[in-house]
Order: C-alpha cells, then sequence, then structure tokens
C-alpha cells in the first residue's frame, strides 16, 4: 500500500503530466542525448565483450614509486 | 616564486594480451621492450630524452614512465602531460604492429592510472621548484592539511575490489602510510622529501609530491597542480597564518576519500572539526587575500575561479562536476552502466570498467569515449598537444636539450642527456652543465652543437 505521501505526490505528477505540454525543441534534445547515451552504452558493451574476469584477474604490476 | 618550473612524471600500467582466447599472453617485461622498440636499438636501456625535451624510461617495478620537460605555466604541464599520453598511444599502436610481424598476436593496453587488482600502486609524482629559504618544518605543516583535502578535486575514483565495490575519491590514499616519508616505493608519505632539484640547491628545493593520483581530465590535472602551485607562493611569502593542522593526517587522507557525498568532517588538532571542502575553501580564501595585495597572472586568475566554481558544486551536489573532475566523471559512468545493465557493483565487468577508463586508447579507452561525445570538457587544443609531442617549451632548459636531441639523433652521435647536462663523448669530449632551469639558451653549447 502506498502511503498518504506517496499517493500525494503520484497525484501531483500525473496532474502535472497533463498540464504541461511537451516542449518538441526540449524533447528532441532528450531523444538526442539518450541516442548518445544508447550509442555509448553499446560501445562500452563492445569493449567489456572481451572475457572482463579473465582481464581484471590477469592486470597485476610489480608495484612503482 | 612568480615563475616557477613544474614537471609531472607518470607511471602507467600496461598489460598484453592474446587476441585468441586463451592463448598465452607476453610478459610486462616483453610488452615494454616492444614498446620502446620504436625509439631505442638494440640492447639499450630504455632510458631516453626526446625531441621535445621529456624522458622516457623504464621505472622501478617495470612502468613505463613519462617525465615531462620543464614548463614554466601550469597550462603548459597540462598540454605536456597530454603529449606524453599522445607519445605512449603511438608507440603502443606500433609495438602491436611489431608483434604481429614476430607473430604474436595480441595486443597491448595502457592505463593512466595508479592501481592494479590486487592492490599494487604506481605513482603519478609532481615536481615544483621552490625557493630554498622557506623551512621544511612550516612547508610540511603547511601542505599536509591542503594534499590530505585536495583529493575532492583531483582524485581519479576507484572502485574498491574488495567491501562489495565501494565506490572511493583516491587510488593512492589508501596507499599513503606516514605524514612525512623520504620512501617511494614502502611507506609512503603525504611528503616526500626527495630533493634534487637539478639546479642551484643554494637557491632552490624540489618539492616531489607523490601523494596525487593520474588524472585522466586536463582540467583535474590543471587545478591539481595549480592550486598546489598557488599554495607554495603563499608559503613562500609566509603568507599563511591559520593553524589548519590534523589531528591525524593519514587517517583523515582515507576517510575523505571514502565519502563520495564530501561531507565527512575532519578533526583539526585544535579539535575544530571541518569537512574537506570547507578546509580547501579556507585555503581558497587565503589565496583571495593574497592576490588583493600580489599580482596574479592569467594561470593564476583561471585557477582562482576554477576553485571557487568547483569548491561551491561540490558543497551542494558532487555529482555535478561530472563534466570535469575524474572521479564524479567515471562514478557517474559506471552508475549508468550498472542501472542500465542490471549488474552488481562488485562485478568483474565493473572492476574492467573502472580499468578501462584510464586505457589511453582514444579507441578504447572510456574516458576518450566521453570526450569524443563532449561529456568532458576540455581545456586544451588537440593541437597544442600535437605539437608538445615534437616541440619542447619555449621558455625554459627544455627547449635547448630538446634541440640537441633532436640534432643528436640526426645525425648520430653519441652524447649523454639529463637534466642538468649535455655530455658529448669522444672526440668532442665536452660537458654542459646548466643550474638554472629558466635560462633558454647555452651560447657555447649552441655553437658546439651546430659545429658538429
Amino acid at each position: 500500500m502506498p502511503s498518504e505521501k506517496q499517493q500525494e505526490h503520484k497525484d501531483n505528477l500525473t496532474q502535472d503530466a497533463e498540464e504541461i505540454q511537451p516542449d518538441p525543441e526540449v524533447t528532441e534534445q532528450g531523444e538526442e542525448i539518450k541516442e548518445d547515451l544508447d550509442q555509448l552504452l553499446d560501445e562500452i558493451d563492445e569493449i567489456l565483450e572481451e572475457d572482463s574476469e579473465e582481464f581484471v584477474e590477469n592486470y597485476i604490476q610489480r608495484g612503482g614509486q | 616564486m612568480n615563475r616557477r618550473i613544474y614537471g609531472l612524471e607518470n607511471e602507467y600500467g600496461i598489460i598484453c594480451t592474446s587476441d585468441r582466447r586463451g592463448g598465452k599472453a607476453l610478459s610486462i617485461q616483453n610488452a615494454v621492450m616492444y614498446l620502446f622498440r620504436e625509439i631505442i636499438s638494440g640492447r639499450m636501456y630504455p632510458d631516453v630524452f626526446l625531441e621535445n625535451g621529456a624522458r622516457f624510461y623504464q621505472d622501478i617495478g617495470c612502468h613505463p614512465e613519462y617525465a615531462t620537460p620543464e614548463c614554466d605555466s601550469v597550462t603548459d604541464v597540462v598540454i605536456h602531460d597530454k603529449a606524453g599520453e599522445r607519445i605512449i598511444e603511438r608507440l603502443s599502436v606500433a609495438a602491436e604492429r611489431k608483434m604481429r610481424l614476430d607473430g604474436f598476436l595480441g595486443r597491448i593496453s595502457v592505463f593512466k592510472n595508479n592501481t592494479d587488482t590486487p592492490g599494487n600502486t604506481y605513482g603519478c609524482h609532481e615536481n615544483y621548484l621552490m625557493e630554498r629559504h622557506v623551512s621544511f618544518r612550516q612547508l610540511a605543516s603547511q601542505l599536509i592539511p591542503f594534499f590530505v583535502t585536495r583529493q575532492v578535486f583531483a582524485g581519479a575514483g576507484k572502485v574498491k575490489p574488495t567491501n562489495r565495490g565501494k565506490y572511493v575519491i583516491s587510488q593512492r590514499a589508501q596507499h599513503i602510510r606516514e605524514e612525512i616519508s623520504i620512501a617511494t616505493t614502502t611507506a609512503r608519505g603525504i611528503i616526500n622529501t626527495r630533493d634534487e632539484p637539478h639546479a642551484d640547491r643554494e637557491k632552490y628545493r624540489r618539492l616531489h609530491v607523490i601523494v596525487g593520483d593520474s588524472n585522466m581530465s586536463e582540467l583535474a590535472t590543471f587545478l591539481k597542480v595549480g592550486t598546489t602551485s598557488i599554495v607554495l607562493r603563499m608559503i613562500e611569502d609566509n603568507f599563511i597564518k591559520k593553524r589548519l593542522a590534523l589531528r591525524d593526517s593519514v587517517r583523515a587522507i582515507q576517510q575523505i576519500s571514502e565519502d563520495t557525498t564530501c561531507t565527512q568532517q575532519i578533526e583539526l588538532e585544535s579539535g575544530k572539526r571541518l569537512s574537506a571542502v570547507e578546509l580547501q575553501r579556507e585555503y581558497l580564501e587565503c589565496a583571495k587575500l593574497y592576490f588583493e595585495q600580489e599580482e596574479s597572472d592569467a594561470d593564476e586568475n583561471k585557477i582562482m575561479a576554477a576553485w571557487e566554481y568547483i569548491l561551491t558544486c561540490l558543497e551542494t551536489d558532487p555529482m555535478q562536476l561530472d563534466r570535469i573532475l575524474d572521479w564524479v566523471a567515471k562514478k557517474k559512468l559506471i552508475e549508468t552502466y550498472v542501472t542500465q545493465r542490471r549488474l552488481k557493483w562488485d562485478s568483474a565487468k565493473v572492476m574492467m570498467l573502472d580499468l578501462q577508463y584510464h586505457n589511453i586508447r582514444p579507441d578504447r579507452g572510456l574516458y576518450y569515449k566521453l570526450e569524443k561525445k563532449d561529456l568532458v570538457q576540455k581545456m586544451v587544443a588537440d593541437k597544442e598537444i600535437e605539437n608538445a609531442m615534437h616541440y619542447p617549451p619555449e621558455t625554459t632548459r627544455a627547449k635547448f636539450r630538446g634541440r640537441f636531441v633532436k640534432l643528436a639523433n640526426e645525425r648520430k652521435v653519441l652524447c649523454g642527456v639529463n637534466w642538468s647536462y649535455i655530455q658529448l663523448y669522444e672526440p668532442y669530449q665536452k660537458l654542459y652543465l646548466s643550474t638554472n632551469p629558466f635560462q633558454v639558451d647555452f651560447d657555447e653549447a649552441s655553437r658546439m652543437i651546430y659545429s658538429i
């Protein structure tokens, strides 16, 4: 059961969503950022594709200064 | 000192992996040999000065180490530190090509960080030329609280493999054991007492700082070296009157590192309790007063503005600084990835992410992925970095050294080069000593070079 406070918060959110119309420019920007981020995450997937466990385990240096 | 000599030394981590799964990897020693093959021949020990005045060598523990040439501005240090990364990057590409020709299909990864998986450490050392007259006791006592707290903007961040992947601000803090020490490989101190000025010893001392992390972010390097330089200026002029000594500095450096909210209060000797950011503000406010009566140059103005901005952001929400500070940029990147891909913080993938943030290859390193997408803020132009790969700073002794090295390489003259001298062997048999790093040219030595 959501607490009273959470419920109230939720109501506010729904109300806001009904009243505020999306600004197309902002939406576009937001989508661009999301696309960039998705692309970045995909690139990270690629980098991590190699066996991370083995790589990390083998990354042993001798102590330096 | 109004004009100061700066230099950064970075020890890099290196690993060579086979392209085939389960294939045999090359040892670190062999990987480093391949790295140096492009610039040295035969059985020479890998230790050379380059045409940009920098030194590139194999240091203790088999780390490739790049020491920038002497710079006399903080911006130049940032540029030359990046030039070092680019030089090693190109060498690693050439090394992989050579390995392939020798029948080894593998990959060399070079990391600009300070710790490996089991917890060995290697350093990023800062060097500042200082006036000799300052009492060492005063220098140490006024610098220690600054160094303990500077990590809130200079730290490179680290996922600790133990402790369910807890994230700490500094890579190096956990390896600091003493307040003051001469050691660089065992009981490392907040203040290191090595003092080889490579200059007139009566006039100058060298402050060799080993407490800091290696930075990928240009602005983090700029702030790290820049704020330190301003604090040193104030110490040299005996301007800091406040007593900021900490009750337990070694413990404090670790406590601060472990608190990514930057609100943890630490105890001063006076009994007062301040957060790291508040303590930094004490230094900043002191510097503001200092510059009311002393002149500041363009770099110093920029440092002061950035210092204040960073501290203000850290007071409200450190995560705002994800475009500027390494520890924040990396934390945000890992948080996003962990959430999107539903990973645990102590998984091998997260450790790998942490490591790959510091990979110096733009096609593999995550810092460079962020840079390419304009998600981190640059402060120097790529063409300035490219230029610094080949040319020394114009305003220090490095200019002469760089020119000499270039000529000696072209004409295949046998010589010995070091920070403070250049030696020509038979049949010339000459030694040129320099005790002044601010001096750009040596008339006699220059004539000699061109007569070869």
